[in-house]
């Protein structure tokens, strides 16, 4: 038995009810997130002695494929959310007072948000214009053009920026800062192709906080060990979710014509079988990324290691690419039925969903970044571990 | 070899401060030295030292200093260190 799953399932419901009006109206699932707070899903990975789950990020995996099925905005902001407790969780134990907040998201069921990005640091995260001002035992901050998902909907965010006003920009740190102790104006809006409802408005954050509520760790560090490991792992499972059950649909749309057929199989279903082989494909690369994250969790070396980078970006790149193929696949095997929205085989919204899979990170910039780490990094040439 | 290294920071590191300006175990990384940049240093160093920095080496902890550098150059050729 699976007890967050199980959790999971008036989630589910209302996810899957109101998926279609949160897509067209653009708005966040705040009935999906009201039922993860009330199922007690936001603390699932915060560790049982701060009052979570204290379960393994396979679990959150499977409740991100889940929801990805009905709704991949709701699917997003859970994925999103628990990416942000993955880095309290992974650098905030040593500290009394991210202690008592990881107690707070628990007791609460806080919503966490992420202001990583800048305007005009190009989306690249590893870099901050913005500085942690310290003042006595307080800082202040103020970010420009951030993009944060569901930053006015969030009960805590998140921040990254420069060390101190006179550290570089890639000498960064990341401070959480709760809800009252922060502006936000906002700059942009999210009128978007997909993932309507994850709200990734542009803000100007601004706020102050005593100094020991930013993590002690380099955000190098964050980011590598924690933040861009869950971040590719929990996308991909989004996308997974969103994939599979666009071939679910391209599935029941050739079995109920081959009922009606007496001439064998339709050409459909020669994609279909297609189709399944990326799938297979694609959730083996998540699996075994999910695998590799739990054993180099146990060894801080394989963390640290450029191998484990470049395969957690694999994950990213795999998933992303194939996710599009399936859902194209599904769209040639249903045909009209699958292009026309409000059939029981209609694949649109998974397809606009899916297309921010390859810009969340840009494709692009990943493989730029991988193809300086395999100057280094050799090829591995391996079946075993 | 410090010196050696020293150079090669200071040539591929894009760093805020002057490498000379550095201490032996000063963190790199708090100097601006980004994993691109690493990457570029240890290419750096593998042509400079005739070596090649095998998968063991490769992470953040083997560039973070010039300290850390000179003890991986040393253990892969050990003759530097005389």
């Amino acid at each position: 038995m699976n007890a967050p799953l199980d959790r999971g399932a008036t989630v589910v419901a209302a996810a899957a009810l109101h998926a279609d009006d949160v897509d067209r109206r653009g708005r966040f699932p705040a009935e999906a997130v009201q039922a993860l707070k009330d199922a007690r899903l936001m603390s699932l990975l915060i560790p049982t002695e701060l009052g979570g789950a204290g379960a393994p990020l396979a679990d959150v995996a499977e409740l991100c494929t889940t929801l990805g099925h009905h709704c991949a905005s709701t699917a997003m902001v859970f994925a999103m959310h628990q990416i942000k407790v993955s880095s309290l969780v992974a650098h905030g134990m040593e500290s009394e007072w991210h202690r008592g907040f990881m107690r707070r998201v628990a007791d609460a069921q806080l919503l966490l948000a992420s202001a990583t990005t800048e305007g005009g640091v190009g989306g690249n995260l590893r870099n901050s214009i913005c500085a942690f001002e310290r003042d006595g035992d307080m800082f202040r901050v103020s970010k420009e053009g951030a993009l944060i998902s569901y930053g006015a909907q969030a009960d805590a965010i998140l921040v990254t920026a420069r060390r101190a006003a006179d550290a570089p920009p890639s000498d960064q740190r990341m401070a959480v800062l709760a809800r009252g102790q922060y502006r936000l104006e906002r700059s942009g809006e999210w009128d978007a192709l997909g993932m309507r409802g994850t709200c990734s408005e542009g803000f100007t954050l601004s706020g102050e906080a005593p100094h020991e509520q930013i993590l002690a760790s380099e955000f190098a560090d964050i980011a590598s060990h924690s933040m861009l490991a869950t971040a590719h792992l929990l996308w991909s499972s989004v996308w997974f979710g969103i994939a599979s059950d666009a071939l679910g649909r391209a599935q029941a749309f050739v079995r109920k014509d081959a009922r009606k057929r007496f001439d064998g199989p339709s050409p459909g279903a020669l994609r279909l079988a297609e189709a399944s082989t990326k799938l297979q494909l694609m959730r083996a690369n998540i699996v075994e990324g999910l695998r590799r994250f739990e054993r180099a969790n146990s060894e801080p070396d394989d963390l640290n290691s450029m191998s484990f980078a470049v395969t957690m970006n694999n994950v990213k790149v795999g998933s992303s690419e194939l996710a599009l193929e399936i859902i194209n696949h599904a769209l040639l095997i249903a045909g009209i039925a699958g292009y026309k929205n409000g059939t029981p085989y209609s694949v649109g919204r998974h397809m606009r969903d899916a297309l921010s899979a390859r810009v969340m990170i840009s494709n692009d910039r990943i493989l730029g970044n991988m193809s300086t780490l395999l100057l280094a990094q050799r090829i591995d040439a391996r079946l075993g571990d | 070899m410090l010196a050696t290294i020293r150079r090669l920071v200071e040539e591929q590191g894009r760093l805020s401060a002057a490498a000379d300006t550095l201490r032996d175990d000063a963190d790199l990384y708090a100097s601006g030295l980004t994993s691109f940049a690493a990457v570029q240093l240890m290419l750096a160093l593998e042509e400079a030292f005739d070596v090649e920095f095998p998968e063991r080496m490769l992470n953040r902890r083997s560039f973070a200093s010039i300290a850390a550098i000179a003890s991986c150059i040393a253990e892969l050729k050990p003759e530097e260190v005389a």
